[in-house]
C-alpha cells in the first residue's frame, strides 16, 4: 500500500525524476485551494483570514475564487499576524473553525505570541480545544530570500498543544489540510513553496493515512533517509542517482513532524541499520535532531553506523540562486552526506 | 470631580440607578473583602505564586462587569476581580484557582488571575499584554458569523499594555470589522513600576481612539457614578451596533503590581492626588449622600460579603489538591495525536 503511494506520484521538478505525465495536472498548489473549498463547502463553520486573501486570492492564489464563491467566508484581514491569530483564537472558542493564511511562513513570527502562548495552551488550561489551522507558505524558493524561505516548523513543534504538519505530496496536501480542519487542536500547516507549482497528481484523493502515521515514499535496505516537505523529493532524487550504483535506500516521509511517527522511523532503521535525518531548516535543533534523538535513544541498538543529519547551513537564507542553491540541502549534497553513511 | 459635587449629583439625578448602583457596589465590595482574604492567604503561606489585587480599580471593573449580561464576552485582565465577580464568576471558583483546587476551573494547571471559562464567555487572560483584544474580536466575529446580534465583548487593558503591538492590532482589526468591542483602559499610572512618562508620550491615552476612529470617553475612574454612566453608555453603544468603543479612566493602584511588591516607587504626589482617593469610600460617600442606605444596611452588606468569603476559603481550602499520578499530562484533545503519553508515570 505505502509503496503504491510513492508510485502514484509525479514530481516534474527534480532533475533526477522527469517522471511528469501530460495527464498529471492538480497541482500542490491547487490541492490546497481544493482543501480550502472543500471544508467551506461542508462545514459552515469554516472561514479564511488572511492578507490579500479575498478578491485578490492570495500571493500564491491558494484561495482564488473562493471568496466570491463563499461570501463573507474569506476575509482580507489587516497586516496584523498577532491579531489574526487571535481573532481566529476567540472564533475557534465560540465553535468556529478559522483557517488563518500567513502570507509567507517567516511572518508568522509576528503571530508566534498568539498560537504557542494562547492557542497552544487553551485546552490544558481551560479545557477547551482551540481548534485553529494556521498555513504557513514554507521553505526556499530561487530569488525569495532571508525573509520569504524560511521553515518554522522547528519552532513550533517545540510547544507543547500544537500539531505541525509538513505535507510532501499533492495528496498529502489535499487530504491533511482537510483533516488539519478537522482536528480539535491548533494545526501549523507547513505547505512548501517549491512544491506549489511544480508537483503535480492525476487526481486528489478521498482516503488517505491518518496523521501521525509517515509513509515509505521509497523502500529500500541500505540505509534510511528519514525527511519531509520538499526534502522528500530530493531525498527520492538522491536514491534513484545511488540506485544507479546498486545502493537501496529508503526514503521515509514523516508528514507530520509533531506527531512525529518514531516506529516507522525506527521500523525502516531495523532494516537498514543507517539513518540520514535531512530537513531544510537551520541545523540548531530542530527536527532533524530530534529524529536523531529519538533513534538513537530508543533504537541505538538497531545502528550500524553513527546517524547523520543534513540541514539548511546556519546563515540567514540568501537570495541569490547560487547561494541558496548550497545552503540548503539539494539531491547532490544528500549524495554526498549518503555516501560518508554508507562508508561509515 | 470633588466628593461633594459627586454627591451632589447623584443626589439630583440618579434615583432611578439606585439598584444599578448598588449592585456595582455590592460587586466592588465583595472583591475588596476576598482580595483582602487572599492577601492574608498568601501572607500565611497558603497562597503559591503571586497574589494580584484590584485595589481601586473596583469601581471601574465592576461597572463594566455590570454592563455586560449573560452571553456576552469579557477577558478581563489582572485587577478585575469586580468585573469578574459582577459578570458571573463565583467567589468559590476564584478562590479555588488561587488555592489550586483540582475542583477549579484551571485545576492547578493555572492560577490566581489566569483563569477564565471560555464557554461561559469568560476568557482566560494570558500574561502577554494586549493579547486578549483580539481574542475577544474573533470571539464577537464567530457571533456574528453565526447571526447572533445584541452580543458584546468587552476586555481590559492598563496603560502598560497599550504600549503592546497586540493592543495595536487588536483594536485596529476590531475597528475595521466595526465589532461591538469596549476596550477599558484602566491608567493606574503604572506598569509594575514604570511610571506613565515612560509609556507614553501622548497628551493622553484617550487620544488613541481617534487614530483606530473609533470614540473614546475619558473618565474618573475613582468615581463609581462616573463609571458606571460611561461605561453602560459605551457598552449600550456596541450593542446597538455602533462598533468599538474606548473608555479611558485614570486611577491609581492602591497597592504592588503583586502583593510581593511593597511599590516603594509610588509618588506621593499622586497618592494625595483626586486619582489616589479610594472608589470604595467615594462610593460610600456617594450612597450616603443620596440616602440610599443607611450605616447599618452598608455594614450589614460588608457582613455579607465577608460571610460569602469566609464561606467560599473554607470550602476551598479543605478541597483536593492537583495530584501529578491522576493528571493526564496531555496538552492536546486529540489524544490519538498526542507524543510520549505512554511514558508518563
Amino acid at each position: 500500500m505505502q509503496k503504491a503511494w510513492s508510485n502514484n506520484l509525479n514530481y516534474s521538478v527534480f532533475q533526477t525524476q522527469q517522471t511528469t505525465r501530460q495527464s498529471a495536472s492538480i497541482t500542490y498548489l491547487e490541492a490546497i485551494r481544493a482543501a480550502q473549498q472543500k471544508a467551506l463547502r461542508d462545514d459552515p463553520r469554516v472561514f479564511i483570514y488572511g492578507q490579500d486573501i479575498a478578491d485578490f486570492g492570495g500571493a500564491f492564489k491558494a484561495t482564488k475564487g473562493l471568496a466570491k464563491e463563499f461570501p463573507g467566508r474569506v476575509l482580507d484581514s489587516p497586516i496584523s499576524e498577532d491579531a489574526q491569530i487571535g481573532m481566529a483564537i476567540g472564533a475557534a472558542l465560540e465553535g468556529m473553525r478559522p483557517i488563518i493564511e500567513m502570507q509567507f511562513a517567516d511572518f508568522s513570527t509576528c503571530g508566534y505570541t498568539q498560537i504557542v502562548q494562547h492557542a497552544a495552551t487553551m485546552k490544558w488550561r481551560t479545557g477547551v480545544p482551540c481548534p485553529i489551522v494556521v498555513r504557513l507558505p514554507s521553505g526556499g524558493t530561487a530569488g525569495a530570500g532571508p525573509f520569504h524561505s524560511q521553515s518554522m516548523e522547528a519552532l513550533y513543534a517545540h510547544y507543547p498543544g500544537i500539531i505541525v504538519m509538513t505535507p510532501a505530496t499533492v495528496e498529502d496536501a489535499y487530504t491533511m489540510l482537510l483533516e488539519a480542519v478537522e482536528i480539535d487542536d491548533p494545526v501549523i500547516f507547513c505547505e512548501h513553496k517549491y512544491l506549489y507549482y511544480h508537483l503535480k497528481a492525476d487526481a486528489l484523493p478521498d482516503v488517505a493515512l491518518p496523521t501521525g502515521k509517515a509513509r515509505v515514499a521509497r523502500p529500500g535496505r541500505d540505509a534510511t533517509i528519514a525527511t519531509y516537505s520538499a526534502m522528500v523529493h530530493e531525498s527520492l532524487a538522491c536514491a534513484a542517482e545511488l540506485a544507479t550504483e546498486g545502493w537501496e535506500i529508503e526514503v521515509i516521509d514523516l508528514r507530520s513532524v509533531k506527531p512525529l511517527d518514531t516506529d516507522t522511523i525506527l521500523a525502516s532503521v531495523s532494516r537498514t541499520g543507517r539513518l540520514l535525518a535531512v530537513g531544510e531548516a537551520f541545523p540548531w535543533g530542530g527536527v532533524t535532531a530530534e529524529v536523531i534523538a529519538r533513534v538513537a535513544t530508543e533504537g541505538f541498538d538497531l545502528l550500524d553506523a553513527p546517524p547523520m543529519r543534513l540541514n539548511a547551513k546556519d546563515t540567514p537564507v540568501p537570495y541569490h540562486p547560487n547561494l541558496w542553491g548550497t545552503h540548503r540541502p539539494t539531491a547532490p549534497s544528500i549524495v554526498a552526506a549518503m555516501r560518508r553513511l554508507l562508508k561509515a | 470631580m470633588s466628593q461633594a459635587s459627586a454627591a451632589r449629583n447623584v443626589d439630583s439625578g440618579a434615583h432611578e440607578n439606585k439598584e444599578r448602583y448598588l449592585g456595582v457596589y455590592r460587586w466592588m465590595l465583595l472583591s475588596r473583602v476576598l482580595e483582602e482574604k487572599l492577601a492574608s492567604l498568601y501572607r500565611g503561606g497558603k497562597i503559591t505564586g503571586g497574589v494580584f489585587l484590584g485595589r481601586g480599580q473596583e469601581a471601574l471593573s465592576a461597572a463594566l462587569g455590570s454592563a455586560l449580561q449573560r452571553g456576552d464576552i469579557f477577558a478581563p485582565l489582572i485587577r478585575d476581580m469586580a468585573g469578574r465577580l459582577a459578570f458571573g464568576e463565583t467567589v468559590l471558583d476564584a478562590t479555588r484557582t488561587y488555592l489550586g483546587s483540582r475542583l477549579g476551573p484551571m485545576r492547578g494547571r493555572d492560577g490566581n488571575i489566569h483563569r477564565g471559562e471560555p464557554a461561559k464567555g469568560h476568557y482566560a487572560m494570558i500574561s502577554h499584554l494586549g493579547a486578549m483584544v483580539s481574542a475577544v474580536a474573533g470571539g464577537l466575529f464567530a457571533r456574528r458569523q453565526r447571526g447572533e446580534t445584541g452580543v458584546v465583548g468587552a476586555t481590559c487593558v492598563g496603560d502598560g499594555a497599550t504600549s503592546t503591538g497586540a493592543f495595536h492590532e487588536g483594536i485596529n482589526m476590531a475597528a475595521v470589522e466595526k465589532l461591538p468591542l469596549v476596550i477599558i483602559v484602566a491608567n493606574n499610572q503604572y506598569a509594575y513600576s514604570t511610571s506613565t512618562s515612560r509609556q507614553y508620550a501622548c497628551a493622553d491615552l484617550v487620544q488613541r481612539a481617534a487614530g483606530y476612529g473609533i470614540p473614546g470617553y475619558k473618565i474618573d475612574g475613582t468615581n463609581p457614578e462616573e463609571c458606571i454612566e460611561i461605561v453602560h453608555a459605551a457598552v449600550a453603544r456596541a450593542r446597538s451596533g455602533e462598533g468599538p468603543q474606548m473608555v479611558v479612566a485614570d486611577l491609581l493602584r492602591l497597592v504592588g503590581h503583586g502583593e510581593h511588591d511593597d511599590f516603594h516607587y509610588m509618588s506621593h504626589a499622586l497618592k494625595v492626588s483626586p486619582i489616589g482617593r479610594d472608589s470604595l469610600d467615594v462610593a460610600r460617600d456617594q450612597i450616603t449622600a443620596a440616602g440610599w442606605a443607611s450605616a447599618a444596611q452598608l455594614k450589614k452588606m460588608r457582613d455579607q460579603a465577608v460571610a460569602e468569603v469566609e464561606a467560599a476559603c473554607s470550602t476551598a481550602l479543605r478541597e483536593p489538591l492537583p495530584d501529578p499520578n491522576d493528571e493526564d499530562w496531555c496538552a492536546l484533545h486529540t489524544r490519538r495525536l498526542a507524543e510520549g503519553l505512554e511514558q508518563q508515570p
